[in-house]
């Protein structure tokens, strides 16, 4: 039935891209590619492999799953902005038994390696979503939901103070295998999302997944009310990239040791760069899947090119790049003259 | 449906003016030779550095077989956001993104009953493939085509060479009946002693239709036209309430699950909200 168009090893293929080792080390996953697509923006995989072969990138990482099935919030429920978008779903979802027996299920038979967010609307649900995955086996990593904007209660925005998101991952850890990987996504919309990170890998999680969407606004002007049925929505896609990679280099210049996935409008395999440059393990690919449902394959093979371009042989050589320290003067020198000769050769 | 979706780049090979609307014609291979009445496609929008991230979903108007340039597509435009604006002013030879065929198709009957196909406003576009399928099956076609007023109808001319009727109405009287198509659908339906309703345009309109349709004991299928981001089934923006096969009202998906839906099934009063007693809907109406 599928027969994919684009995959994302073939992709990368007779170019400087090729001779790129991408296999991307994370937490305890030894994955093929460093892409990922973005929770929330890939459902639970299946409608995406009519575009491209899903067991090529990195991991599905599933749309948050809760432990009950669940409506949503009423529509509109996204509104356009300039280079972005203002989501409010509000979590519409099967339930985590339904998840399990179906999309799981599914996933796994078709050999895609899976990285399930999981969401709650309090610590103990998450815990009980948790136990429930731990028993259905099938699982990569859980990604932990702390920073869904679209609850309704904005307090319940759990990455939004230190002590609820470390009392959320702690639970989701004591209900979880010990050798399997907990990301705790984290929210922008917070003072210091340094301190953030460092409480949630204190209570027990292995890295963490930067950044979700921004809390926004829009007008219709027409009905002079605001355009979303839930008033306030996550603002997704490039208009906020420089934002989470910012988020990415304040904490890996904090931590330089746990794994990270960026995200936030990454929509080419140089906006992975970055990320990567900036101090990301892996990346994960969100909005730009709705303009361009390959968009995961793509960014593969073009973050390869950009690798090779630079000279980079591993992925892994370039995550943090951006960190070195400027040694010497003529070190800078020696860089500056080779930037300015591979800008040459393009 | 008989094939998956494909994503493909488009060459535009026309765009001519048509009322208030613009039709392209545009290559589509892999596309057009699949598409099925009431599918659509989605066309990425602005070129490679756009600010508009999302995707625009059109209903197939036509599939052509053009000699040299293989399957194309005919899509109706109206221009009344940027995006659209910016697609009507593409001209030949520009090309453009297309991500299809979506959804599913209006379901045909077997036998050759009696039809009536309903379009309102540029909603009349996808009637023309489904009319043609219809006629090749032995179907009576009646059509009812409507619009605020005359240079919002699309394709009168067209569509009267496909049926065996067309009844025309406009809110101001600038062309046909003045009224709405409901006016007219009890002596149409009458006159054609019709088994099925067809129908696609806004919302308010599919709602009476639908109404009128099961009042009288009529199959009805209604295409909807609901914002959605990306047309594929990841996005869960363009939501609505539906009943069922299990009675049970849920919260689904018009790209992959529409946008065809029994008329009976949708409940269009609620359209906009969460009904309390829909699958999963929060136990306290919340308000934020």
């Amino acid at each position: 039935m599928n027969t994919p168009i684009v995959s994302a090893r073939r992709a990368g293929e007779g170019s400087n891209g090729a001779r790129v080792d991408m296999f991307t080390d994370l937490a305890k996953m030894h994955l093929p590619s460093p892409v990922l697509t973005a929770s929330g923006c890939a459902a639970a995989g299946r409608e995406l492999d009519n575009y491209f072969d899903i067991t090529t990138i990195g991991a599905i990482v599933t749309k948050s799953i809760m432990l009950a099935p669940r409506s949503g919030r009423a529509t509109p429920r996204m509104a356009e902005t300039p280079s972005g978008m203002l989501n409010s779903i509000g979590l519409q979802g099967p339930g985590v038994d339904s998840f399990i027996e179906h999309d799981l299920a599914w996933l796994n038979q078709r050999g895609a390696r899976t990285i399930v967010s999981i969401a709650g609307g309090s610590a103990e649900e998450f815990g009980k979503v948790a136990a429930k995955l731990r028993i259905a086996g099938g699982v990569e990593a859980i990604e932990v939901n702390i920073s869904c904007p679209n609850v309704a209660d904005r307090g319940q925005v759990f990455a939004c103070r230190a002590e609820s998101a470390a009392q959320v991952i702690q639970i989701v850890r004591r209900n979880s295998d010990n050798k399997i990987p907990i990301f705790a996504k984290l929210s922008p919309d917070v003072t210091d999302i340094v301190e953030i990170a460092q409480s949630v890998v204190a209570a027990g999680a292995t890295g963490v997944s930067v950044i979700n969407t921004l809390l926004g606004l829009v007008m219709d002007t027409t009905t002079m009310r605001p355009a979303l049925a839930g008033i306030t929505g996550g603002l997704s896609g490039p208009a906020i990239r420089p934002v989470a990679l910012r988020c990415v280099w304040d904490i890996r210049r904090a931590m330089p040791d746990i794994p990270i996935v960026g995200m936030g409008g990454i929509r080419s395999g140089h906006d992975a760069l970055e990320f990567i440059l900036a101090g990301a393990n892996a990346v994960s690919v969100g909005t730009s899947i709705f303009n361009d449902p390959s968009a995961p394959a793509r960014i593969h093979a073009e973050l390869a090119q950009e690798l090779g371009d630079r000279g980079f042989l591993r992925i892994s050589d370039a995550v943090g790049y951006a960190h070195r320290p400027h040694t010497s003067t003529v070190d800078s020198e020696v860089q500056s003259s080779e930037v300015e000769w591979d800008f040459i050769t393009e | 449906m008989k094939g998956h979706p494909t994503q493909v780049i488009g060459e535009i090979l026309d765009v001519n003016r048509s009322g208030s609307y613009y039709v392209i014609s545009v290559t589509a291979p892999g596309i057009s030779e699949i598409a099925e009445p009431g599918q659509f496609v989605t066309v990425g929008m602005g070129g490679d550095e756009t600010s508009m991230v999302l995707r625009r979903a059109f209903a197939i108007h036509r599939v052509q077989s053009r000699g040299v340039y293989g399957g194309t597509l005919d899509l109706v435009i109206s221009p009344v956001g940027k995006g659209t604006t910016w697609l009507s002013k593409r001209r030949r030879h520009d090309t453009v993104s297309l991500v299809g065929p979506l959804g599913k198709p209006f379901s045909l009957p077997t036998q050759p009953v009696s039809c009536v196909l309903i379009g309102g406003g540029y909603g009349s576009a996808p009637l023309f493939l489904l009319a043609e399928k219809l006629r090749e099956r032995g179907c009576r076609v009646d059509l009812i085509i409507g619009a605020s007023t005359e240079n919002k109808l699309f394709g009168a001319l067209d569509l009267k060479r496909v049926s065996s009727s067309l009844v025309v109405t406009t809110d101001d009287g600038s062309s046909g009946v003045k009224g709405r198509v409901t006016d007219v659908l009890d002596s149409v339906v009458t006159a054609g002693k019709t088994d099925i309703i067809y129908a696609c345009g806004p919302m308010g309109m599919l709602a009476s239709v639908a109404e009128f349709a099961t009042t009288h004991k009529i199959y009805s299928q209604c295409s909807v036209e609901e914002s959605m981001a990306c047309g594929i089934g990841v996005c869960m923006t363009c939501v609505l309430p539906v009943i069922g096969e299990d009675s049970v009202t849920r919260m689904v998906r018009s790209c992959v699950e529409g946008p065809i839906f029994r008329g009976d099934r949708v409940r269009w009063a609620d359209i906009g909200t969460v009904p309390p007693d829909a699958y999963g809907a929060p136990l306290e109406e919340v308000s934020t």
